[in-house]
């Protein structure tokens, strides 16, 4: 994982764009954009993570272990999210037999 | 203790003495022998909470102890026998001894992880003993909110952190094998030519490092909302119960994995050895073991069934429950053919295995009926989940261990033990199984609700012929510990291979040396490839 | 191939159980990025409870999070998205064996950290000033669901806690890290402690990447 060494200039531009992001994250959460706000938020959540994980840890030079374990553990977080929203999100959607 | 056969050479055994020697090892081999002790420990603390819960039920109006009392007996027996016996039982003892030499390495990837792994399960289990003897906890091991979090006046919080430090021993414990498996395989030993015991290892350890995380924010939450009234599962305050129950079954589903997969792990290397055939159907074996892993996810919403999770979620669940027997059935089916014209041997490892396949196709089946939603309305909270849970995890999970000590003793001490007692204990243990636990699918289904200690009187019959049979079951567990200790310095002594056994633990001796090999190996052939193995099964 | 352990001295580089310096480096990589998926599960309950609980009460949950201070929570964003920038640059000077300057970046990496967590000292005071400690003294003007506004805070409370002990765990390594660079025990051959407590620092960091928008920028929209 450390044979490639990156440049100095590559980790500076990434560390501007994600403060870039985080102004742009706080800037946009005055504006009212109704249900859309929390999608805007975790959509560039999600981009400042993807470059953390892809070049100050790596990611994007290491083996396919290591992607297939990080593609695992954030499936796994999804799976524990979803089942259970899909439990809270249809309570009494489907009325219970025999009331 | 030392062998007769290892007094000239040096074995793990006895390579060095001392108490530090033992409690400061990074010897994977001794840490599991560390393992062993600590587990059959909780192991008969648990068995005690059963005996008292089985007096008690002796008569319709119980008597021996109080509704109180009687709640933190069950309870103390299911955290007992769950967190610190069963979870570690298999994987923290014959997965860290074999798994290394299996694969041909010298030890785990991190050896002094490993150490850490078993004082954490130390340090929670002396919380979780500090508990019980206090007082005790009566809220269920399920610790249901809010009764856990705000009105049950007993030692939540201990028990809790009892749990929590335990989880982390599991964890740490996957962390290892999953690296270990990934990357310290000897040269030519490719995934396809490793021993099932390890697939099923392997699986195992993902569901720990997935899975116990989330049990672990659980119990932290709870101990939040009992010490500071925070109110995430309190409705007074807006919270909501069945969250609780959501992230606590999210991880105690897949836990149930934890606890069968090694045993059919084990079972893999029994029936394979004695019937001198290789596992029929490697690959589908294999791949099983993952699938159980992954599916066994999907899940935990059947434990939700009469909750007020949404009868939409309970019918997803409900329907994925079923897949997920697949795979185990797919197992029962190789062990099957891999039977068909093989070379039977009834040593006693092998009755554990015969008792497996059964008493666990009895549970999965059993399992079934319950993942049925409309179905478990009815038989949730009976004795008839008692019963399946018990067939697979008493039935399954401790024959596999034991069936496991026993195939394995001779390599992990050097001696033999004794085969005829050891065929009769097996015996004694399945006989006195049944008759402890098929009566329990009766009284569930006739009605007799878990966790009370009264009932009606037409009920007293089937919990009579239960509790004769946990005393017979006791009697059986009780004679391996007779046999296997006096094994120690009577037992023949014992080969390298008395099994005829194919895998790399069964070329070394026994004891191994402490780096497993005096070379390291060069694996050249398939998994179970019994024409390269010379040596005739020794059966007492 | 075979190996004769003993032949072999142990080193740092490689531990007995290991046959080569690769295996050993690939093998402890591995071995983190495995500890941090049990991380993103640790915190995934919590995260559960949140996305569950801001589902069902989301006016108040807004109306909660508008009490707290955005500027401060992305100031402190940003610090901390500037010490995972010192962090990878000491990575990156520990693998090309310039000791001094992977002393510098450890160094000021450190101090971003520290900053963040007295930020975040600061902020939980104001709370608690502010009676937004959930509590028998806990009180939210604005609204009669007092109950569901304290439950905010105890998931702001926990998951901010939560991350600064994680802070906290990372700034001790960071501090043995520099200890050992003093010594001059990393090498461009050796450096799989700092690789690895970077990786740590970074899966820190992107845990609040999501914590700041979550808990501060629910509802922001009314000017609050």
């Amino acid at each position: 994982m450390s044979e490639h060494v990156d440049s100095v200039r590559t980790y500076a531009s990434v560390w501007l764009i994600l403060l870039a992001l985080t102004a742009a994250t706080t800037a946009v959460a005055y504006v009212d954009l109704g249900a859309f706000s929390v999608v805007v938020a975790l959509t560039i959540a999600v981009i400042k993570m993807l470059l953390v994980a892809l070049f100050f840890m790596h990611v994007r030079h290491s083996t396919q272990l290591t992607r297939l374990v990080v593609v695992g553990g954030l499936l796994w977080l999804g799976i524990l999210l979803t089942f259970t929203l899909a439990d809270v999100w249809t309570r009494g959607l489907i009325g219970t037999p025999g009331r | 203790m030392i062998t007769a056969a290892a007094q000239e050479r040096e074995t793990y055994l006895n390579a060095s003495y001392g108490i530090k020697s033992w409690l400061l090892t990074k010897d994977h081999k001794r840490i599991a022998l560390l393992y062993l002790f600590t587990v059959t420990l909780f192991f008969f603390i648990g068995g005690a909470f059963a005996t008292l819960i089985r007096i008690e039920l002796l008569t319709p109006q119980g008597g021996l102890v109080s509704s109180e009392t009687y709640n933190k007996l069950f309870t103390m027996h299911g955290v007992t026998m769950i967190f610190f016996f069963l979870i570690p039982s298999i994987p923290a003892t014959l997965g860290n001894f074999f798994l290394p030499m299996m694969i041909g390495a010298r030890d785990l990837a991190f050896p002094r992880i490993n150490l850490l792994s078993w004082y954490l399960l130390v340090i929670g289990g002396l919380f979780a003993l500090f508990a019980m003897l206090a007082g005790g906890v009566d809220t269920g091991w399920t610790f249901y909110t809010p009764y856990s979090t705000t009105y049950s006046n007993t030692w939540v919080i201990a028990t809790a952190i009892g749990i929590f430090v335990a989880g982390f021993s599991s964890i740490l414990t996957g962390l290892n094998f999953v690296v270990t498996v990934h990357r310290m395989r000897a040269p030519g030993m490719t995934w396809f030519r490793m021993p099932l015991f390890v697939w099923a290892h392997y699986a195992t350890a993902l569901i720990q490092i997935l899975g116990t995380p989330v049990l672990a924010v659980t119990l932290l939450l709870v101990f939040c909302e009992r010490v500071f009234h925070i109110g995430i599962f309190d409705p007074a305050l807006g919270g909501d119960p069945v969250l609780f129950q959501h992230l606590f079954w999210f991880y105690s589903h897949p836990a149930v994995y934890i606890m069968v997969l090694p045993a059919m792990g084990v079972v893999n290397e029994l029936v394979s050895t004695f019937s001198r055939k290789p596992i029929f159907g490697y690959s589908f074996v294999a791949f099983s073991s993952l699938a159980i892993a992954v599916l066994g996810f999907l899940v935990w919403g059947h434990h939700l069934f009469v909750s007020t999770q949404s009868v939409y979620a309970g019918m997803v669940f409900s329907f994925l429950s079923y897949f997920v027997a697949i795979p185990s059935a797919i197992k029962v089916f190789n062990w099957t053919a891999t039977l068909y014209k093989g070379s039977i041997s009834f040593a006693t490892p092998m009755l554990y295995a015969f008792g497996f396949i059964g008493l666990f196709t009895v549970g999965g089946l059993t399992g079934l009926f319950v993942a049925s939603l409309g179905l478990d309305v009815h038989v949730t909270d009976t004795y008839f989940v008692v019963a399946h849970f018990h067939y697979i995890m008493v039935g399954g999970a401790i024959m596999g261990y034991l069936g496991g000590l026993h195939y394995w003793w001779p390599k992990i001490t050097g001696r033999m033990y004794p085969e005829l007692w050891a065929r009769l204990s097996a015996l004694v243990i399945f006989l006195g199984f049944n008759l402890t636990f098929f009566p329990q699918f009766i009284l569930g289904y006739l009605g007799m609700p878990r966790r009370y200690h009264t009932y009606p009187d037409e009920f007293q019959v089937l919990h009579v012929l239960s509790t004769a049979g946990a005393s017979v079951l006791a009697v059986g567990y009780l004679m391996p510990m007779v046999y296997f200790i006096w094994s120690l310095r009577y037992g023949q002594v014992a080969g390298a291979n008395p099994w005829g056994a194919t895998g790399l633990e069964w070329q070394t001796a026994s004891p191994p040396p402490v780096h497993n090999f005096d070379e390291m190996p060069v694996v050249t052939h398939e998994a179970y490839d019994y024409t390269t193995v010379l040596g005739e099964v020794e059966v007492g | 191939m075979a190996n004769h352990a003993e032949a072999q001295a142990e080193t740092l580089a490689l531990r007995e159980q290991f046959d080569t310096a690769e295996q050993q480096k690939d093998a402890s990589t591995l071995g983190m990025w495995v500890f941090l998926i049990t991380e993103i599960m640790f915190f995934g309950g919590l995260f559960l409870a949140y996305t569950v609980y801001r589902d069902i009460y989301f006016p108040v949950f807004a109306l909660a999070s508008s009490s707290l201070n955005a500027v401060i929570g992305a100031i402190n964003t940003a610090v901390l998205l500037c010490s995972s920038f010192t962090m990878v640059l000491a990575v990156r000077a520990s693998q090309v064996g310039q000791r001094n300057a992977l002393i510098i970046f450890l160094i000021l990496t450190l101090i971003l950290g520290v900053a963040f967590l007295g930020v975040k000292a600061y902020e939980w005071n104001e709370k608690f000033q502010e009676h937004h400690v959930p509590g028998p003294t806990f009180h939210l003007e604005g609204t009669g669901q007092q109950g569901e506004a304290q439950l905010f805070f105890s998931l702001y409370f926990a998951m901010t806690g939560l991350h600064a002990l994680h802070m906290l765990v990372g700034c001790g390594i960071l501090t043995w890290l520099l200890i050992q660079s003093w010594k001059g025990k990393f090498t461009p051959e050796y450096m799989t402690p700092v690789d690895i407590a970077g990786l740590y620092w970074h899966f820190v960091d992107i845990i609040w990447i999501f914590l700041f928008p979550l808990l501060y920028l629910i509802d922001r929209h009314l000017g609050r």
